[in-house]
Order: C-alpha cells, then sequence, then structure tokens
C-alpha cells in the first residue's frame, strides 16, 4: 500500500499522569483525534502533548531517544503489556494501525519498586545500570580482534551469546512479570559473556555479584512464568535464565569464603 | 565485583529450594497416590499396607524428612512471595491480554498452596489421628483404615471439599513439576516442551488417582 495515506483514528486515551516521584498520580483522559494509522505509538503521544503545549498544560512526560527500537528509553505499558500488544517490539515501533477507531488505549508507566516513577510515564532504571556496574563488562583488555580461528567459538554460541546481546536494556521484562523480577535483562547480560572464551575468566564471580545486586535493588524472584520473555522487544530467550540459575548454583558451591 | 548476598538469601537459591523440596513432596504424593489405589485390590492389601508402613521404626525418619521438606517449601515460599509483592507495590490499572499475559495458574501458587497446606492439616486429623477401628487377618491385628475411608467418603461436604483440594494440588503440581528444570538450569529448545508436557501429565495423573478414591465410594461402592 506503499504511498497511500493512512486511515484517520480517534481514540481515547487514559494517562497515568504523577507530577513527581513522590506525587500522588492519576489517569487522566484524553481525546487523541485524526490520528493517522501510519504513525508510531510515540508520534501519536507527539501529537497530544504539542495540544497540550498549545492549551498551556503540561505535556505528557515519557522517555525515548531512538525511535527505532535499539536504545530501550521508550518504556510504557499499552493496555497492561509492555511496549503494547505486538511481540519482538519496542513502543516506538508499534503502530497505531494496531488499534481500532474509537478504541480505549490505557497507558501506564512500568511499576517496579526498583524502577521509581520520575513523572508521568518515565520512571528511573538506573537500577539496571547498578548491576551492570557491579560486573557486566570483562575487566581486563583483550587486545585488538584476533585472526580469524586463532580464537575458535562454535557457531551455536557466537549465535546464541549475540542474541543475548541484544538486550537493549529496556526492563520491559520487569514491567511484564508479575514479580517485578529483574531474571531476564541479568540473565541476558550474563549470557552473552559467559557464552564467549573472553568471558570465562570472571563467568563465577559476575554471576555472583550481578545476582547478588540484582536482589539488592529489590527485584522479586522469577517464577518461570515466561512473560518477560513474551514482552521482550529482543525476544529474549528464557534459556538465559535457565543457565543463570546454574551458573549461580555452580558458582555459589565453589565460592571461597572470603568476601569483602 | 563483591558478592552481598548468600545462596539462601539470594532469590535464585531460595526459588531453588522451593524446587527442590517441592520435586521430592511431588515424588511424595505420587507414592501416596499409587498406594491409595490398593483399595481397588482388596481391605486387606489397603490395611496390611498402611501397616507395614507404620509398624517400621523408619517411617519416624520418613515423618521427619516430609515435615521439613513441607516446612521448607512453605516458610521459603511466604517469604519469596513477600519479596515479590515488595517489589511490585503498585499495581497495573489493567492486566495483560493476549501474548503477553500470565497465566491465572501461575497468578495463582500462593493461594494453591495455603489450599493445601489446610487440607494436608485436615487430612490428617481426619484419617492419621482420626477414628482407629481395627481388624484381624491371620492373627494380626491392624488398623483398618478401609472402614474409615469408606465412612468420610459418604459425606457430600468431604467429598466436595477433597475433589476441590486434589484439583488444586493437580494445579499446583502442573507448574512446579514442569519448572523444575529451568530453575535448575536445564532448559533446552527440543527438551523443555517435552518436559512441560512430561509436568502437566503427571499432575493430571497424581490428582486423578487421588479423586478416585472419593468417587468410587461416594457413587459406586
Ligand atoms: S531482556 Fe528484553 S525486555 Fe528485558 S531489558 Fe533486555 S531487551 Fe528489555
Ligand atoms: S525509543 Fe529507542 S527503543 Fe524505542
Amino acid at each position: 500500500m506503499a504511498g497511500t495515506a493512512g486511515k484517520a483514528l480517534n481514540l481515547k486515551l487514559k494517562v497515568w499522569r504523577q507530577a513527581g516521584p513522590d506525587k500522588e498520580g492519576r489517569f487522566v483522559e484524553y481525546e487523541a483525534r485524526n490520528i493517522s494509522s501510519d504513525a508510531s505509538f510515540l508520534e501519536m503521544l507527539d501529537v497530544i502533548n504539542v495540544d497540550l503545549v498549545k492549551s498551556g498544560q503540561e505535556p505528557i512526560e515519557f522517555d525515548h531517544d531512538c525511535r527505532e527500537g535499539i536504545c530501550g528509553s521508550c518504556s510504557m505499558v499499552i493496555n497492561g503489556s509492555p511496549h503494547g500488544p505486538d511481540r519482538g517490539t519496542a513502543t516506538c515501533q508499534l503502530h497505531m494501525r494496531r488499534f481500532r477507531d474509537g478504541e480505549t488505549i490505557v497507558i501506564e508507566p512500568f511499576r517496579a519498586k526498583a524502577f521509581p516513577i520520575v513523572k508521568d510515564l518515565a520512571v528511573d532504571r538506573s537500577a539496571f545500570d547498578r548491576i551492570m556496574q557491579v560486573g557486566g563488562f570483562i575487566s581486563v583488555n583483550t587486545g585488538n580482534a584476533p585472526d580469524a580461528n586463532s580464537l575458535p567459538v562454535p557457531k551455536e554460541n557466537a549465535d546464541m551469546a549475540f542474541a543475548a546481546a541484544t538486550c537493549i536494556g529496556c526492563g520491559a521484562c520487569v514491567a511484564a512479570c508479575k514479580n517485578a523480577s529483574a531474571s531476564l535483562f541479568v540473565s541476558a547480560k550474563l549470557a552473552h559473556l559467559a557464552l564467549l572464551p573472553q568471558g570465562q575468566a570472571e563467568r563465577e564471580q559476575r554471576t555472583l555479584s550481578m545476582v547478588a545486586q540484582m536482589d539488592e535493588e529489590g527485584f522479586g524472584a522469577c517464577t518461570n512464568t515466561g512473560a518477560c520473555s513474551a514482552a521482550c522487544p529482543k525476544e529474549i530467550d528464557l534459556e538465559n535464565i535457565a543457565r543463570m540459575n546454574r551458573d549461580y548454583f555452580k558458582a555459589s558451591l565453589r565460592e571461597r569464603s572470603e568476601k569483602s | 565485583m563483591a558478592a552481598k548476598s548468600s545462596y539462601l538469601t539470594s532469590t535464585i537459591g531460595q526459588k531453588q529450594i522451593v524446587a527442590l523440596s517441592g520435586l521430592s513432596l511431588s515424588l511424595f504424593v505420587l507414592a501416596h497416590m499409587l498406594g491409595n489405589l490398593l483399595i481397588f485390590v482388596s481391605p486387606e492389601a489397603y490395611n496390611l499396607y498402611g501397616h507395614a508402613l507404620t509398624s517400621t521404626p523408619l517411617i519416624y525418619v520418613a515423618e521427619l524428612g516430609l515435615v521439613t521438606l513441607f516446612g521448607l517449601h512453605v516458610l521459603i515460599a511466604v517469604n519469596l512471595t513477600v519479596k515479590n509483592s515488595v517489589a511490585r507495590p503498585n499495581k497495573y490499572a489493567v492486566a495483560a491480554e493476549g501474548a503477553k499475559a500470565t497465566s491465572w495458574v501461575q497468578k495463582s501458587l500462593f493461594i494453591q498452596g495455603l489450599v493445601i497446606l489446610v487440607f494436608v492439616i485436615l487430612h490428617l486429623i481426619t484419617f492419621k489421628f482420626g477414628q482407629v477401628y481395627e481388624v484381624t487377618y491371620d492373627g494380626t491385628t491392624v488398623r483398618d483404615l478401609h472402614r474409615l475411608v469408606v465412612e468420610v467418603f459418604q459425606e457430600p461436604g468431604y467429598v466436595v471439599w477433597y475433589f476441590i483440594a486434589m484439583v488444586v494440588l493437580g494445579l499446583h503440581l502442573s507448574h512446579g513439576v514442569s519448572s523444575v528444570l529451568q530453575t535448575f538450569g536445564a532448559a533446552h529448545p527440543r527438551l523443555t516442551p517435552v518436559f512441560k508436557k512430561v509436568g502437566l501429565a503427571y499432575a493430571a495423573i497424581v490428582s486423578i488417582g487421588f479423586v478416585a478414591l472419593p468417587i468410587y465410594f461416594y457413587f459406586i461402592y
């Protein structure tokens, strides 16, 4: 249908408005008129915000940056689903043609103790950064890219490591989980290093540290519901959580007692 | 890179303890269910089986083990449930539908656990510590559990409650048995779906095996 203009949609929005972290929040209703079905969800919010600003009101605060599904900032829950109804899609990649004319859309922030609300739909996900800071890296210099085949990596491992590394840290897994567990995120970050030779030296310590930090931040436990993977815009596999569980068990057994 | 928590207080460690104790209890309920089915062989087979189990001193070891496993499973699951609800203090206004939804079976695990806990207590009161009838086979006097079972399952209220509790147990097992491998880290694209089905079948077999007794004694016997 190249070249044809999108259909115009009229929608009712119920948006969570909260002036600040410690303020009381509530739903506010807005009419979204004449929205092109070709617009992205964020573009639809932009249209609403332009009207709000014009009429002297505070625009709806939401995070966004790349608008092409790679930065992971467009966090929001649409009709109960993080990043909206489609799988493998970030909010910025969701199109308004996915909604029916006249539909009511409820838009909420990600809700988790570890992700405090900054304002409206924007939440503070620095808990993820702190988890990364305790071990989500390789702390030795791994040098230049090695010559081909000097460091053999099975194709399957390379593929799984790559798939895990596509996690964009958006936090939808936490938002989707009934326990607000960060297991999928942490396991993806662990897996992409655990599957490669460079990640081996620090593998056990990394697992212990990142899991400890995950708990410390106040995320819940995993019930193996799989809601995280279903909501994940990168479709990170539950197999990564299994690998984390196994590595954590092994690392706990082998851990030497001295702790700092 | 300093580890601040330890295995026993970590969410993963606690989940693994819940999973392992749950798996052991799953094996126990399977054995219990199979033992129950002896009642269809003959009252004598059933009573003698019960007698054999309770007349060895090993029964105390086994009972202590069961109580410990059950206690661990319950206490740590309660601890995790508290952590989980603290992690999501404000609920969503709308629940997800479709692909991103969580099944009600997994949302209600805690309530299922409560039902099973109440059931186990009442069940012990009714049977283990209940009315003692006796019967003599070849000069040995044993407890006539068969008679008690028949009596208890004549009461419609008890039959309905037993039925509900066993369905709930089945739901609980259907989650637990299929998720234990994942919790211990054995997930595999080919084997995981198979194991999910095995878990469902296991749960169905245990639950059907248990409800066979009240249904038989209430409607057929
Ligand atoms: S695992 Fe998926 S949902 Fe979770 S942070 Fe990474 S990309 Fe987002
Ligand atoms: S805005 Fe970057 S992923 Fe959506």
